[in-house]
């Protein structure tokens, strides 16, 4: 807890405290009939102290209360503070006048309300103060995120390594980092190596290597190796603050479910004022006597029970408790919306490439088709796929590079989308892609036998691409994707959870279905052009499906902004997607269920503050106006309400806390 | 008497919804297109000015101060315009608003108890 949130719920403790025991003192004298009979003379006199004593009380315990009552209402304001100031002030002026007039009542109505006023003020205090507290527990997970930030850097300047403070990094600054340090500002390893606990930011709980060329976040912890590291993020850029500042918004907002609650609360306090007073008349005309006693006792504790506080709370502390706990996990919701969405899923559309698969595929086969050699495929390929960004093309950059192969000068080059890539070499017609595109061009692939090697490959999960010169075939690089190891559970648990899961891939049918057997996925959209993704999600959603998209957040912008939530996968370093409402900090399918999960059990959360909070309201009302006393004779004790209306708040933050003790981890 | 009273109360009931339902506040603040900067004080449960009129395409920048300390007042939302912040006590916290369409935002603490609303008019309309 804050300091400055410590030393207001101490004084609140403190209040109530004080009106607690003037309340306890006076009911116990009154119990005990120790206090003199209410009547004109020198009773009358102990009776105005008593009246004046309890109102130095009462303003001590509740001056804030007052202040902001009226305040409110010269704003044409009602809120809680209104129906307490009101409820215990009318108690106050109604006992005040019985003192000084006590003949103009009824015997049966000569009756103070001082310990009423007292306790109820107590009761609010004590669970205002109470609040307090748990509110401070509920962002208990932003303080953690926070907490994480390195406060100093080792440096290296001139040549010597020197310790200075994190503001004071400059951008492509060099800093050395130990083992078991936190790695304080994000950069890239430039020396040596280590094993990187990232498990603060990701929820990934296995250490993960990290080597030269490697990126690093900081707030994450080196474990084993020492490494230098050129800083490239630093400030409100760096990782950790995008994700603080990501959660810290994302908290404050709210779920459409949430809408209604805010329509009710600008109607609540206005309601139950009139509502008070039209229990009142209804005492006056057909209550029994003492009419004016029963009037003040049903409005007052009408006032005292309604609680808007903890209607108002209900779906906020929840949706910060559980976006914080979100965030833990390495699964950041960009808003309450996207929490809400995320419980309504029926489908999740996976996307193959690097979704399913590592995102990094190793060259597995070149075959030549006429007197070229396979080194000299792979050359004219590379050439060719310098100008893609397509991953699998750096796979063969990269074979082609090991073997410090030539790599040609590429003329016209054009990247034909979902197809593969053409281009001049050496004033030659070069086309490197899948069948599509040899097919567009008119290029045989049959009579080469080409087709049945590259449909062999495809049948073993792996990806041909056939490269041509001047219209013939002359060659298959076959390249494959490494599943990741965790896809076939993760897929397994989003199953589990009841939802349809769809692999979608721009690859041929046969190896798409290869990949999708694998991780045990039935349903499989093959051959489907980025572009055409967005559309097969239209469709779904026209089939009254709710779409739950996953990509890489860069390629698959579209699609995840047409889903109806979009899940970006960001391997721990992009923070934020702007197409993606929920971001997963780490590169694991698993993500996927853990937000899920999370968003189900935090709208749970949300719909149980709600429905408690509603019929707390909507029972606590009519009961305090005495709608039981026909039947049983009850009536509410406006002590009683005060105590129900404080503890209502109360209830509602603690349920939202349990949020915090929700393990996504045994649920896998 | 008895009559007095029922009408004495209905009378009230009338009063209760005008004054809280139908009424606005008196005290607001409107922004001529020069003018961008705002100070809004967050103090005894009510946003001071709770009415702001402004113009589409102002870029508005609006400066809470939060005297309140209780946990309520913490959090300004502004619930359609997807923007919140954390609001320090008795220090100035600024609040960056783009008005690109017109409109009503109302703007509220995280339990609706403070409530402020910003009124975004088209720019060829009066004041």
């Amino acid at each position: 807890m804050s300091k400055e949130n410590f030393r207001q719920s101490t004084r609140l403790y403190i209040q109530a405290l004080v009106s607690g025991i003037a309340g306890c003192a006076f009911m116990i004298l009154s119990t005990f009939n120790m206090l003199p009979i209410l009547k004109v003379g020198v009773n009358q006199i102990i009776w105005v102290i008593i009246g004046l004593v309890t109102l130095g009380v009462i303003l001590y315990s509740a001056a804030s209360i007052y202040r902001n009552a009226w305040k409110a209402f010269l704003g044409h304001h009602a809120n809680m503070d209104t129906l307490v100031a009101l409820g215990t002030g009318s108690a106050w002026v109604y006992s005040f006048f019985v003192i000084l007039f006590p003949m103009s009542i009824p015997v049966l109505a000569r009756h103070v309300y001082f310990e009423a006023a007292l306790i109820i003020i107590a009761f609010v205090n004590f669970g205002a103060a109470l609040e307090i507290q748990a509110r401070g527990r509920s962002s208990e997970a932003i303080k953690r995120l926070i907490g994480l930030q390195v406060k100093t850097a080792r440096v290296v300047r001139s040549g010597k390594e020197i310790d200075i403070l994190i503001e004071d990094v400059l951008l492509n600054d060099i800093v050395r980092v130990r083992p078991g340090e936190k790695i304080p500002v994000d950069g890239e390893i430039i020396e040596g190596q280590s094993m990187v606990d990232e498990s603060m930011l990701t929820g990934e709980s296995l250490p993960v290597m990290k080597k030269i060329g490697d990126e690093v976040v900081g707030a994450t912890l080196n474990k084993t190796g020492s490494f230098l590291l050129k800083a490239t993020r630093l400030g409100k850029d760096s990782a950790i603050a995008q994700i603080i500042a990501l959660v810290e918004q994302a908290q404050n907002t709210r779920p459409p479910i949430a809408r209604l609650v805010d329509r009710v609360a600008a109607f609540f306090s206005p309601a139950v004022l009139v509502l008070s007073i039209l229990t009142a008349l209804i005492w006056f005309n057909f209550g029994p006597e003492p009419k004016i006693g029963f009037m003040l006792v049903a409005s007052m504790t009408v006032l005292i029970i309604a609680c808007p506080c903890a209607l108002g709370l209900a779906a906020p502390i929840s949706v910060m408790v559980g976006m914080g706990k979100a965030a833990e996990w390495g699964v950041l919701i960009r808003n309450g919306e996207a929490l809400q969405q995320a419980t309504r899923l029926t489908v999740i559309m996976l996307d193959k490439t690097g979704t399913i698969t590592k995102g990094h595929p190793e060259v597995t086969e070149i075959i030549s088709a006429t007197h070229w050699d396979k080194d000299q495929l792979l050359s004219w390929a590379a050439s060719l796929e310098k100008g893609s960004e397509h991953p699998l093309g750096q796979a063969i950059i990269d074979v082609a590079s090991q073997k410090k192969l030539p790599i040609f000068q590429v003329n016209n080059f054009d990247a034909i989308s979902g197809q593969g890539v053409q281009g001049i070499i050496d004033n030659k017609q070069f086309l490197f892609g899948n069948k599509k595109l040899m097919e567009n061009f008119g290029i045989d692939i049959v009579n080469n036998n080409l087709r049945n090697k590259a449909q062999e490959l495809a049948s073993l999960g792996h990806t041909p691409m056939y490269l041509a010169i001047e219209q013939e075939a002359v060659g298959i690089i076959a390249v494959a994707d490494p599943i990741k190891p965790e896809s076939k559970d993760a897929i397994a648990r989003l199953k589990k959870l009841g939802l349809k899961i769809i692999m979608v891939t721009g690859d041929n049918e046969i190896t798409a279905n290869q990949v999708a057997k694998q991780v045990g996925i039935e349903h499989v959209l093959a051959e489907v052009l980025p572009k055409d993704k967005t559309l097969k999600i239209q469709v779904l959603q026209k089939q009254k499906e709710k779409v739950g998209m996953v990509g890489d957040g860069v390629n698959d912008a579209p699609a995840l902004a047409q889903a109806e939530v979009g899940f970006a996968i960001s391997a721990g370093t992009d923070v934020a997607m702007e197409s993606a409402d929920i971001t997963l900090m780490r590169s694991s399918l698993h993500g996927v269920a853990d937000a899920i999960l999370i968003s189900r059990a935090t709208m749970r959360n949300i719909k149980q503050n709600l429905v408690g909070a509603f019929i707390y309201n909507i029972f606590g009302i009519p009961i305090a106006a005495g709608i039981l006393y026909p039947f049983i004779g009850l009536l509410l004790n406006p002590m009683i309400a005060g105590a129900a209306m404080a503890f209502s708040s109360v209830t509602v933050v603690t349920n939202a806390n349990r949020l915090r003790w929700f393990k996504i981890g045994e649920q896998k | 008497m008895g009559i007095m009273i029922n009408i004495l109360s209905l009378i009230l009931v009338g009063l209760i919804i005008w004054w809280f339902l139908i009424a606005k506040p008196r005290t607001q603040n409107v922004l001529n297109n020069t003018e961008n900067s705002l100070d809004i004080i967050v103090e005894n449960g009510v946003y001071e000015p709770a009415l702001i009129r402004a113009k589409v395409g102002q870029t508005l920048e609006l400066r809470f101060l939060r005297k309140d300390k209780s946990a309520c007042s913490e959090v300004v939302i502004f619930d359609k315009l997807n923007v919140s912040a954390q609001l320090p006590i008795n220090k100035y916290y600024v609040v960056n608003l783009t008005l690109t369409e017109p409109g009503e935002f109302e703007f509220t603490c995280q339990m609706g108890m403070y409530r402020g609303k910003l009124i975004v008019e088209k720019m060829n309309s009066h004041l």
